[in-house]
């Protein structure tokens, strides 16, 4: 049962969805159309799993006192504060969470990702060396859209940004489109495995 | 108090403080660090109070009309079952809540990814290549040929000798271009945050000192 129960769910809901597209008629449609609220709702308590973990793991180190566990109080007190404003004000323009999500997620979340502007720059400086004919167009591609976005790459040639806009348009797509057509099919074999209960690693274990 | 001014000093602070890692691992980023990962889980949390669990299960259940869906107490438990996974005697009932979000998502995604991302970017290759000047017919030959040997390069079921060898490497070449503008787009995306950042701190907060001590405006 601790088996059959999940993958027979597995298998319903999974065949509702792919019938719900093909047969826009009642009661699938019906059906369906519950099926993907009820996705959410249970996805969104994936949430409230991930945010009841996080808790658990900062009050495991503050009792057992392991590595770094003077940070943990302020991942802790961060999360109540947003939490307890956001339950007690709402989340409507110029209250306390918006005030909250504005001033500090918000340029934090930014400064986050631009950081990663060095890090990368860091490791394409190390990785795209260029040691064969195919790194090099790797490199060569990439500098000429980073001088094809900036205002110095038309100073030094009028015809960088166009040679960019080639770039992006034609090759970039082409790659793209190759990657997105081989992932959809992968996507397309992964999901009628996990519907006909063939890929269960998703259950965890073995059995 | 000053909202604005002391908005802008949490977020100036803050950024300093995470950019002190270009210097080293330091304490100001630790504390900004871990308050950053739990700042933006309670916005995680209240976000999907407010934007899924509220408009698309609370008031489905009790209508603003008056009544109750019964029904929609089914995803109450599901989603219950999810956090029982947290109690380690009842576990395994996340397994249902589990196998429920795997068949939906992967029945959604089956049709929805075949839909969009394989049919839809066969039909944009299916295009005329003669159309247009010299420049447009290079253009589309590399656009259907990079497409088509992308894909055998993809092909794993067989192996890459002969034609095959041959077509995948002409693939293998279109898709290193690709990666490398994807690349270099990326690294700009990242430097237009920088300089945001940089623009936030010159000239939104630089200008509050002054007004702080009491000098100029």
């Amino acid at each position: 049962m601790r088996l059959i129960l999940p993958l027979s769910i597995t298998f319903i809901t999974g065949m509702i969805m792919v019938l719900h597209f093909f047969v826009p008629h009642q009661p699938i449609k019906l059906l369906g159309d519950n099926l993907q609220e009820w996705y959410m709702i249970v996805a969104s308590a994936a949430i409230f799993l991930g945010a009841l973990n996080l808790m658990h793991v900062h009050f495991r180190k503050i009792k057992l006192k392991l590595k770094n566990w003077k940070y943990s109080p302020v991942t802790i007190i961060g999360f109540s504060v947003m939490f307890v404003t956001g339950l007690i004000y709402g989340v409507t323009e110029a209250r306390p969470f918006d005030f909250l999500f504005m001033n500090m997620v918000a340029p934090m979340a930014s400064t986050m990702f631009s950081l990663l502007a060095f890090f990368v720059a860091s490791a394409a400086f190390r990785a795209f060396r260029a040691s064969n004919w195919r790194a090099t167009l790797l490199l060569t591609s990439a500098f000429i859209v980073m001088l094809g976005q900036v205002p110095i790459g038309a100073m030094i040639w009028d015809k960088i940004p166009l040679a960019k806009v080639w770039l992006m348009t034609i090759p970039n797509t082409a790659g793209q489109r190759a990657v997105m057509i081989g992932a959809a099919m992968g996507v397309v074999s992964t999901s009628l495995r996990m519907i006909f209960g063939i890929e269960r690693s998703y259950l965890g274990g073995t059995d | 108090m000053n909202w604005e001014i002391l908005g802008i000093w949490l977020g100036a602070m803050l950024t300093l403080c995470l950019y002190s890692f270009l210097y080293r691992d330091n304490p100001f980023y630790k504390f900004a660090e871990h308050l950053f990962v739990g700042m933006s889980a309670g916005y995680w949390v209240i976000y999907s109070i407010e934007n899924v669990l509220k408009p698309n299960w609370w008031q489905q259940m009790f209508p603003e009309d008056g009544g109750f869906n019964w029904i929609w107490i089914i995803p109450g438990i599901f989603a219950l079952f999810m956090l029982a996974r947290i109690i380690p005697k009842i576990a395994g009932l996340s397994r249902m809540a589990l196998g429920m979000i795997i068949g939906a998502g992967a029945g959604v995604n089956m049709v929805g990814f075949f839909q969009t991302n394989a049919m839809a970017q066969v039909k944009g290759t299916i295009i005329s290549v003669s159309s247009g000047g010299a420049w447009d017919i290079i253009s589309n030959i590399i656009l259907v040929v990079g497409v088509i040997t992308g894909l055998v390069y993809f092909f794993f079921s067989k192996a890459h000798t002969g034609i095959v060898g041959k077509t995948a490497n002409v693939g293998i070449t279109i898709l290193m271009v690709a990666f490398g503008a994807s690349f270099g787009y990326t690294i700009m995306a990242r430097i237009s945050l920088l300089i945001g950042r940089c623009q936030f701190l010159i000239f939104d907060w630089i200008p509050t000192i002054p007004r702080l001590l009491g000098i100029g405006g």
